[in-house]
C-alpha cells in the first residue's frame, strides 16, 4: 500500500519536472520561429526588455461581432467601418486631421462647375489576391454603388474612365462629393467579398469565426507606408468583464471604447490614450408615435436631461457635449452654442408637458443596445431625469442584432440612447439621415425648413455659404428638440505598454497601420 | 430521545427574518432606490449607506430590499403556478389513467424535453419582457416537475384501501382527490415546493442576471450581480448585498425543507 503510494508520487513528481523542462525548452525558441520569411519594412526591435513580446502581432479587443456581410458597401455597423478601415480604401482615404488623402487615385481636379471631377489613378496598386487594380475594378466598384443606391451622392452621375483618367459628372454642383470616393474598390466580379473581403488598404484578411475573432495580416504589396505590424487579431467580447479581464491577463493589447470602470482597473501595464469617440449619442426618438410627434413633448424631454449628471456618473465628469446631430471633431460646422438651448430645467419641462396636454407624462420605453455600456448606462440616467418631470420609463436592453432589425430597420421603437457617427468625413453624412423620407432617416423627423436647408447646402457655391446651411440644418434640429442630445463620448483607448503610433480620426475608425512596438 | 429539529427552527428564523425585510422594503427602504448622487459613488458602507452604494450612487440597501421583494414575488408566483397547475394535472392523470393520462403526460413530456431555461428564455422574448411575464414563463416551465410528483403519488394512492372505501361510501371524485388523497401527500408536495421555491429564486436571479425580462434601472438581484462584476476588485460590497440576500433566501426555505423531512422520519 504504502509502496505504490511513494511510486505514484514520484511518479507524478517526474511528470511535473517534464513538464517544466520542456516550458523551459521552449521558450528561448520562441522569436525565432517566425522569422523564417523576409518581412521587408518590419519594425527594428534591438530592444532587450525581458517583459516585452517578440512576436510582431497585437490583439485587439472589439465589443461587437462585424455585420454579417463583410461586403464594404452594404456594411452598416459602425464597428465593422471601424475595422474594415483598415482593408479597403477608396479613390482618396481620411486622414487623422479630417483632410481626405489621395489613395487608389493619386490627384484630382474639379471643374469650375463644380460637376465634374477628373481623377487619375495610381499606377501598381494592388489588391490582396494580388492581382493590379485597373480601371475595370474602379469602374466596377463606382457603377456597383450608383446603381445598388450605396452611395446616395453618385446618383445619376456618369463615371467614364479611360486609361488611368477617371471622370466622373455629377448631375449637379456639389464640392463635398469627394467625401464620398471613401467608399471601397473592390476587383470586378469577385463574389466573395461578404465572406472572404478584397480590397487594397494596408491590411488583408485572413479569416473570421463569427461572434469570436477576426483575424487581418499585413499586405506587403501595399503602395503606400506599409504596416509596422505583421498580424492583428481581433477579438470579440461582448461582456465589459471579460473584457477587463482579459486586459489584465494579457490576452489583449488594444482595446478602444473603454469605460471609465475598466479604465480604472487597468494598472500600468497600459498607457490610456484619451481621445472622442466621434459620435453623437443621444436619445433618438421616433416622431412617428405619440406624444413624441409633439414639439413640446419632445423639448420637454430635452430640458429634463441634466447633461453634467450623465458625465459625472458614467465617465468621472468628462464628455463633449451636443446640443445637435455635429460632435466637436467637425470643428467648421459644430456649433456649441446650440449646446445651451435646453438648460437643465425641470419646471419649465413639466410646464411644456402641460401644455401639451400630459400634465400627469405619459409612459416612455427607452431601448437601448445592451452590448454598448455607455448607452445602458446613459440611458437609465436619462431615464431618471425623465421620471423627474413625470415620464414614466422602462429602460428595455436589447441584443444587438434585434436593435438593429427591429428598432433601427424596423422602427419599432419609442425612444432609443445609441449614437451616430459619419460614414464620410462630411457634415452631410450626419445630417442628411434627417431629411423628410430619407432611407436612414430611421426617427421619422420631417421638416419643411431642414429640407429646404439641405437643398441650399448642396446647391451652395462656396464653402461659406455651405457651412451656414449646415449650421441652419443644426440649428433646426436642435430647436425642433429632434433628439434628446447627450454628448460625444469620451473614447479611452487603452494601448499596452511598449505598443505607440495611435492615431485618433475624426470619424469612427481604427487604423491599425501606424501601430507598432517601440 | 426526542432531540430538536435546528434545521426548521433555524430555517423558520431565517426565513421570517427575510419576509420581515422584503416586507418592510415594501413599505419603507432607507433611501430612494433609485435617486442617483454623483457624489457618493461606489462608496464604501457608511452610516448613510448600510451596503454602500453603486456606480450611479443608489443606496445599494435600499435596491437590495426592492429586488428581494421582486425576486420574492417572482418565486412565490412560480412555485404557486407550477404547484396549482401541476396537482391538478397530476391527480387528474395519477388518479384516471387511461387517454387522459396518456395526452396530458405526453404534453408533459413535449415541456420537460426542453431545457427549462431556455423554455423560460423563448417564452419571454415571445410575451415580451416585465416581471408579470417572467413569473408566467416560470411558472409554466416549473409545471412538469409538480404534476410528474403528485401523479406518482395519486397512482399509488388510487389503489389503496382508504380509497377504496370512500369510492365504495360514494364519495364525490373531487372530495376523494382533494379531500382524501391530497392531505396524505402533502408531505411530499410539501417538499417538493421548498425545493421548488430555491430553484425559482436561482432562476430569477440567473433571469436578470442575463437581463433578460428585467429592466437594468429597476431594482433586481440577478441585474445587480452581474452590475457589480465589473467592480469587484474596486468595490466588493456591491456584489456582497445582493449576494448574500439571494443566500438567506435560499438557506431559509432549504432549511425548511430539510427539517420537514427530519420530522417524518
Amino acid at each position: 500500500m504504502n509502496k505504490t503510494r511513494t511510486l505514484s508520487l514520484l511518479l507524478c513528481l517526474l511528470m511535473l519536472l517534464s513538464l517544466l523542462a520542456g516550458c523551459k525548452g521552449q521558450q528561448p525558441a520562441q522569436p525565432e520561429s517566425p522569422s523564417a520569411e523576409p518581412t521587408p519594412a518590419a519594425p527594428a526591435t534591438p530592444t532587450t526588455d525581458p517583459g516585452r513580446r517578440e512576436t510582431n502581432e497585437i490583439t485587439v479587443g472589439i465589443s461587437q461581432d462585424l455585420d454579417s456581410s463583410l461586403d464594404p458597401h452594404t456594411m452598416v455597423a459602425a464597428g465593422t467601418k471601424e475595422l474594415l478601415f483598415n482593408v479597403f480604401e477608396g479613390l482618396v482615404k481620411p486622414t487623422p486631421d479630417g483632410d481626405l488623402a489621395p489613395a487608389v487615385a493619386e490627384e484630382w481636379t474639379l471643374s469650375d462647375d463644380l460637376t465634374t471631377y477628373t481623377f487619375r489613378l495610381r499606377e501598381g496598386v494592388k489588391f490582396h489576391n494580388g492581382s493590379e487594380v485597373t480601371m475595370d475594378d474602379v469602374l466596377y466598384s463606382l457603377t456597383r454603388c450608383r446603381d445598388e443606391g450605396y452611395v446616395a451622392a453618385l446618383k445619376d452621375s456618369v463615371i467614364e474612365g479611360e486609361g488611368s483618367t477617371l471622370t466622373i459628372t455629377l448631375p449637379s454642383a456639389n464640392n463635398e462629393f469627394l467625401a464620398n470616393l471613401t467608399c471601397a474598390i473592390i476587383p470586378a466580379d469577385y463574389a466573395d467579398q461578404a465572406t472572404a473581403p478584397v480590397g487594397t488598404g494596408p491590411f488583408k484578411f485572413v479569416s473570421r469565426a463569427v461572434q469570436q475573432s477576426i483575424v487581418l495580416e499585413r499586405f506587403d504589396d501595399y503602395w503606400g507606408d506599409k504596416a509596422y505590424l505583421d498580424r492583428v487579431t481581433y477579438i470579440i467580447y461582448e461582456n465589459p468583464e471579460a473584457l477587463a479581464m482579459a486586459l489584465k491577463g494579457g490576452a489583449v493589447d488594444l482595446y478602444a471604447h473603454l469605460s471609465t470602470a475598466t479604465v480604472s482597473q487597468l494598472g500600468d501595464d497600459f498607457s490610456i490614450l484619451e481621445g472622442t469617440m466621434n459620435l453623437v449619442q443621444a436619445v433618438y426618438l421616433n416622431h412617428t408615435v405619440k406624444p413624441l410627434d409633439d414639439v413640446r413633448v419632445r423639448q420637454a424631454l430635452c430640458y429634463a436631461l441634466d447633461r453634467q449628471q450623465i458625465f459625472d456618473l458614467t465617465a468621472d465628469g468628462k464628455g463633449w457635449p451636443v446640443g445637435s446631430s455635429m460632435y466637436p471633431a467637425f470643428r467648421k460646422y459644430y456649433d456649441e452654442s446650440l449646446n445651451d438651448l435646453y438648460p437643465c430645467d425641470t419646471e419649465k419641462a413639466k410646464a411644456l408637458l402641460a401644455e401639451a396636454g400630459y400634465p400627469d407624462g405619459f409612459e416612455l420605453t427607452i431601448t437601448v443596445p445592451s452590448n454598448y455600456s455607455p448607452h445602458v448606462d446613459a440611458g437609465q440616467i436619462a431615464a431618471e431625469q425623465f421620471r423627474a418631470i413625470g415620464v414614466k420609463v422602462t429602460v428595455q436592453p436589447v441584443e444587438w442584432a434585434t436593435w438593429v432589425s427591429d428598432v433601427y430597420q424596423g422602427r419599432n421603437f419609442e425612444a432609443t440612447v445609441c449614437g451616430f457617427d459619419a460614414s464620410t468625413m462630411t457634415a452631410r453624412a450626419m445630417l442628411e439621415r434627417f431629411t423628410t423620407g430619407h432611407s436612414k432617416n430611421f426617427i421619422g423627423f420631417s421638416d419643411p425648413d431642414y429640407d429646404a436647408a439641405f437643398a441650399e447646402a448642396l446647391a451652395a457655391k462656396d464653402d461659406a455659404a455651405q457651412v451656414a446651411a449646415y449650421r441652419k440644418m443644426e440649428r433646426i434640429l436642435a430647436e425642433k428638440a429632434a433628439n434628446v442630445y447627450i454628448q460625444d463620448l469620451v473614447d479611452f483607448v487603452a494601448l499596452r505598454r511598449g505598443l505607440t503610433g495611435y492615431r485618433f480620426y475624426p470619424i469612427y475608425v481604427m487604423d491599425m497601420s501606424t501601430v507598432r512596438y517601440e | 430521545m426526542k432531540t430538536r429539529n435546528y434545521f426548521l427552527t433555524f430555517g423558520c428564523v431565517i426565513t421570517a427574518l427575510m419576509i420581515a425585510f422584503i416586507l418592510l422594503g415594501y413599505f419603507w427602504t432607507p433611501c430612494d432606490p433609485m435617486k442617483m448622487d454623483g457624489s457618493v459613488r461606489e462608496s464604501a458602507p457608511t452610516l448613510a449607506h448600510l451596503m454602500g452604494t453603486d456606480k450611479f450612487g443608489r443606496d445599494i440597501l435600499s435596491r437590495v430590499m426592492k429586488g428581494a421583494g421582486a425576486t420574492f414575488f417572482v418565486a412565490f408566483g412560480t412555485v404557486l403556478i407550477g404547484t396549482a397547475v401541476g396537482t391538478l394535472v397530476g391527480a387528474l392523470t395519477g388518479y384516471f389513467g387511461g387517454w387522459l393520462d396518456e395526452v396530458l403526460m405526453r404534453f408533459n413530456d413535449a415541456l420537460t424535453a426542453f431545457p427549462g431555461f431556455l423554455l423560460a428564455l423563448v417564452l419571454v422574448s415571445v410575451l415580451g419582457p416585465g416581471r408579470r411575464h417572467l413569473l408566467l414563463a416560470l411558472g409554466i416551465v416549473f409545471i412538469p416537475s409538480y404534476a410528474r410528483i403528485v401523479r406518482t403519488e395519486f397512482e399509488r394512492a388510487r389503489s389503496q384501501n382508504y380509497v377504496k372505501s370512500a369510492q365504495l361510501m360514494g364519495a364525490s371524485t373531487a372530495r376523494i382527490l382533494f379531500v382524501h388523497i391530497l392531505p396524505n401527500i402533502w408531505p411530499v408536495l410539501l417538499s417538493a415546493i421548498t425545493i421548488g421555491f430555491n430553484n425559482a429564486v436561482l432562476a430569477e436571479a440567473a433571469m436578470s442576471y442575463l437581463g433578460i425580462g428585467v429592466s437594468p434601472d429597476e431594482a433586481s438581484l440577478g441585474y445587480m450581480l452581474s452590475d457589480s462584476q465589473a467592480y469587484l476588485a474596486t468595490t466588493p460590497w456591491y456584489a456582497l448585498g445582493a449576494g448574500l440576500v439571494i443566500v438567506l433566501l435560499i438557506l431559509g426555505v432549504g432549511l425548511i425543507g430539510e427539517g420537514l423531512q427530519r420530522k417524518d422520519l
